[in-house]
């Protein structure tokens, strides 16, 4: 037995460190993990606020709505209604992640095993990540749409600036490619992409032009467009409404639809995220969790740690019950987690039921790869259909209920027993595609010639419609962007 | 490989920018509740940081989002079940409230209709300065924090090289030096000086032996000079300085106001933010601020701000009962030789005949010479101000006045039916302190 490495609440730079290798070589050698290198920041709580309102990003472009968001939740937390997260992770490599000061020591400890390598290897296998983010870039690309923002609101005015993001970020949810793939840039084009911006920002600052009288526009340099794949063809039904409005709105500037593809990016890069709540959530407490307790195993932390932990881990894992007044939907820590111990079981100790039902890993003893195998090639929809047990489901006690909108009841369609596991889990996963969540809407047609009407569709799913009022608040937003009327119509889906 | 960076020293208020954009995007709800919010406050307080409860009209940000209530169908899964089996009915809950499909709904955000957040002290001085039309000058000038001094505060060891306190450098080194017993330069010197002597004599064993010592004792001293620095780091000493603020003595303001049915509630709102403004010009030059507030009908009385401003009394009017009192609790309370004495007074003009003059007596005889500066603000209504188009047409209280602002500097009078007014009347006040500061 070897002495722990802490023993008191306070931290310090050295305990860090050192603690953070202890972590480190578990993570590495016990688990096997792949991460992004680490870098590790110590912030304050109104830092902590600071990031929060900005998208939990360390840098990002201003705008009134992040500060809604910080006025909002410094109230909440100057009032005693919310605490700070202990952490945030940025998806980034090298991958940061922030440390709150007040954090004790067993915590700082929790908090770096969850953040540093849950998390940092959930973004650095999964296939979702490595798809859709660029991790080596996105920093880069923060600093770069933070300043071209605050550009043209020198040269634009703030006004006109604000109200294109406003629009742009009404569509966020609307603004992402999610059955196409954009055509992956390779590292040439993107040092390229990345040089003709850089040359752009050089060649447009000119001292000058900010002495011009207003009215007189400085000439334009179009904006060199990356993608390349404009040529004047619309392919039609487009799904990524930022996209479209971006390489064909007829009244945009060129300043202008650079500021939608940077909020079209940045929709792209959470949009993963999206998608693996669960997952994520699930991979960084199973991970902390697993990693905690070897340390104990091993004397390297002492009792009293452990039970502070294991106090803070179970609140972060708990699930209220549907009638509870704390009940806010399902908690992604409590089925992630619950999920991924319940593989490690399955691999360890299976039951029949479970070798009925997961007959490819069920008593292999490897649960590691069983877990590395998921963490690498699902999202959450895909994860619940193919894994969750009919143990999970027992112990969360779900059940389906039916609503159709006219009913005056809802009806149990089906629950945690022999008839209902499949169904339950079925519609639970569909619960977590948010191909289905977010509502369908595509361009359909766009009358270039003639009176140039942009046509859109919200295709139905199971004839839901859209929420009347934000509809036409939202489709405001369109026909700035657009220039001319804009129709969105609602329309039945032929299943 | 990691890195530990600690970020906390960095600069805070990262979403300030963000902030100013959200202030000025709520500007006019934010307005709103700013006035409601001084209106109900102190006098005293108008200068603090305080929460303001927004409502979200003007910063919704809408998306598209399902609505399942209104139509269609659709699947959901829940934790916690106890009795249920399938086909059993749940009945909905009555819409509006939680429940189920409720808490879906308001998922997608727009659940809130207004928040409340905090304000600081220049954000709510902005919009309370915004009202009264405030030139920017004088803006920027209350919002001042209290002027300070550096003061010199003995020794430090560290600091930056200009400070360097070279006396006590010397004197440290000094005291090293001898303590530590290094050689002079002169001691050096002079054991050369024998040397080389010694060199000239005829070379015998004795003088050789004794050549062999001396280089011996040069060397030892030329290293121990070397070893022992003429002036060490330890020595080194720097004067200190810190920052104190100005010392300021103390004001007291005296508010005077009519409150006798002809005051409603325009007319006590008006004074209200008149007297506002004196307390904070008075704060930023005067460290400590009382108030006193007299109120006054046929008779006069000494009163706490909420009755001040919100009880009302029948009777008469007669003003020069409130300038007794005033000259009573000053007499009493406020000795000039410790205290700089202000008086405001409001007033809708009116006052019992032949009581002006006997005021225009108690101001030239007793209270102009104490003090600092005496504002009388009369409060009209916009009919009135028309009437009263010259400045030299008015009531008897008015005319009478207009003597006393003759003969005293510092006595101002002016008329006010909105808040927009107010601010001239400070105007020479404000002079007065640009000279004297």
């Amino acid at each position: 037995m070897t002495a722990p490495l802490f023993t008191e609440a306070e931290w310090d730079f050295a305990t860090l460190d050192r603690t953070y290798k202890a972590i480190e070589n578990i993570a590495l050698n016990d688990l096997k993990l792949d991460v992004y290198p680490n870098q590790v920041e110590v912030i304050s709580s109104e830092q902590m606020l600071d990031a929060y309102s900005s998208l939990a990003m360390p840098l990002l472009y201003n705008h009134w709505s992040f500060g809604k968001i910080f006025a909002r939740e410094e109230a909440m937390y100057r009032g005693g209604y919310s605490a700070l997260a202990y952490e945030i992770v940025i998806n980034s490599s090298p991958c940061i992640s922030y440390l709150l000061e007040e954090n004790t020591m067993t915590m700082q400890a929790l908090v770096m095993a969850h953040a540093a390598f849950g998390h940092n290897h959930f973004f650095k296998n999964n296939y979702l990540f490595r798809q859709w983010t660029n991790a080596e870039g996105i920093l880069d690309y923060l600093s770069f749409a933070k300043k071209y923002i605050a550009a043209c609101e020198d040269r634009h005015g703030r006004d006109e600036v604000e109200a294109i993001l406003d629009s742009a970020h009404a569509l966020m949810d609307q603004g992402v490619f999610r059955y196409r793939r954009p055509p992956k840039p390779s590292r040439e084009r993107v040092a390229e992409k990345r040089r003709l911006r850089a040359a752009y920002e050089e060649e447009a600052y000119n001292e000058l032009w900010r002495t011009l009288p207003a009215g007189i526009e400085p000439p334009s340099a179009p904006i060199p467009d990356p993608d390349g794949d404009f040529d004047g063809d619309m392919k039609l039904p487009e799904e990524n409404l930022l996209y479209f409005l971006e390489k064909h709105s007829p009244s945009l500037k060129a300043w202008q639809r650079e500021i939608l593809r940077i909020v079209r990016n940045l929709a792209q890069y959470f949009y993963p995220q999206k998608q693996t709540k669960v997952m994520n959530e699930g991979c960084a407490t199973f991970v902390h969790h697993t990693i905690m307790h070897l340390m104990y195993e091993r004397g390297l932390i002492s009792e009293g740690s452990i039970f502070e932990f294991l106090h803070s881990h179970t609140s972060v894992v708990f699930q209220p019950e549907f009638d509870d007044k704390r009940y806010y939907g399902i908690n992604p820590y409590a089925l992630g987690f619950a999920m991924m111990s319940d593989i490690r079981r399955i691999c360890e100790a299976p039951t029949a039921e479970d070798r009925e039902w997961f007959p490819q890993f069920a008593g292999s003893g490897d649960w590691m790869s069983t877990l590395k195998d998921a963490w690498a090639n699902y999202r959450d929809e895909s994860f619940i259909e193919q894994f969750l047990s009919p143990k999970v489901m027992r112990d969360f006690r779900f059940f389906a209920l039916f609503d159709k909108a006219d009913d005056a009841a809802y009806r149990v369609s089906a629950i945690h027993n022999e008839t209902g596991y499949r169904r339950v889990r079925a519609m639970l996963a569909r619960q977590y595609d948010v191909g289905i969540a977010d509502p369908n809407i595509q361009v359909v047609g766009a009358d270039l010639k003639g009176n140039r009407a942009l046509q859109l569709e919200h295709r139905m799913h199971r004839g839901v419609p859209l929420h009347h009022a934000t509809k036409e608040l939202v489709v405001q937003h369109i026909e700035r962007l657009w220039g001319h009327e804009v129709t969105l119509e609602e329309r039945a889906d032929d299943q | 490989m990691t890195h530990f960076i600690d970020r906390r020293l960095n600069p805070k208020g990262k979403s300030l920018a963000n902030r100013q954009r959200f202030l000025r995007r709520a500007r006019a709800q934010i307005r709103e509740a700013v006035q409601k919010s001084l209106k109900d406050s102190a006098i005293a307080d108008i200068a603090k940081e305080r929460k303001v409860r927004i409502s979200t009209k003007g910063t919704k940000e809408p998306r598209f989002r399902l609505d399942p209530k209104t139509s269609g169908e659709h699947d959901f899964v829940l934790p916690g079940n106890k009795t249920f089996s399938p086909g059993d009915e749940i009945k909905k809950p009555p819409s509006g409230t939680g429940g189920a499909s409720g808490k879906q709904a308001s998922d997608s955000g727009e659940g809130e209709d207004d928040f409340e957040f905090t304000m600081t002290q220049d954000e709510i001085l902005d919009i309370f300065f915004e009202d009264l039309e405030l030139p920017n000058l004088v803006r920027t000038t209350l919002k001042e924090t209290p002027t300070r001094v550096w003061k010199r505060a003995g020794i430090t060891t560290s600091g930056s090289p200009t400070q360097i306190n070279i006396l006590r450098t010397m004197r440290n080194s000094f005291g090293r030096r001898l303590a530590l017993k290094r050689p002079k330069l002169s001691e050096v010197e002079a054991l050369h000086a024998e040397l080389e002597a010694l060199e000239h004599e005829p070379q015998t064993d004795e003088a050789r032996e004794k050549i062999v010592a001396l280089k011996e004792r040069i060397a030892k001293a030329e290293s121990k000079r070397k070893w022992i620095a003429f002036v060490d780091p330890i020595d080194v000493r720097f004067n200190s300085f810190t920052e104190q603020p100005v010392p300021t003595s103390q004001a007291v303001m005296f508010c005077l106001m009519d409150v006798s049915g002809s005051m409603g509630e325009r007319e006590k709102d008006l004074a209200k933010r008149f007297y506002m403004l004196l307390h904070l010009f008075l704060k930023r030059r005067y460290k400590k601020v009382d108030v006193v507030f007299i109120r006054h009908t046929h008779d006069a009385q000494e009163v706490d701000e909420q009755e001040f401003f919100y009880s009302r009394q029948s009777g008469g009017t007669i003003v020069s009962t409130a300038l007794d009192k005033m000259l009573e609790i000053q007499r009493e309370r406020y000795n000039t030789s410790d205290w700089n004495i202000y008086a405001a007074q409001a007033s809708d003009g009116y006052t019992q005949s032949g009581d002006a003059r006997h005021c225009v007596e108690m101001l030239n005889g007793g209270i102009m010479p104490l003090c600092q500066y005496y504002a009388y603000i009369e409060i009209l209504d916009e009919r009135e101000m028309e009437v009263f188009a010259s400045e030299d047409s008015g009531a008897e209280l008015w005319r009478a006045y207009r003597t006393v602002a003759d003969l005293w500097p510092n006595f101002a009078t002016k008329r006010i039916s909105k808040p927009a007014d107010i601010f001239p009347v400070f105007r020479e006040l404000f002079k007065k302190s640009e000279s004297a500061g």
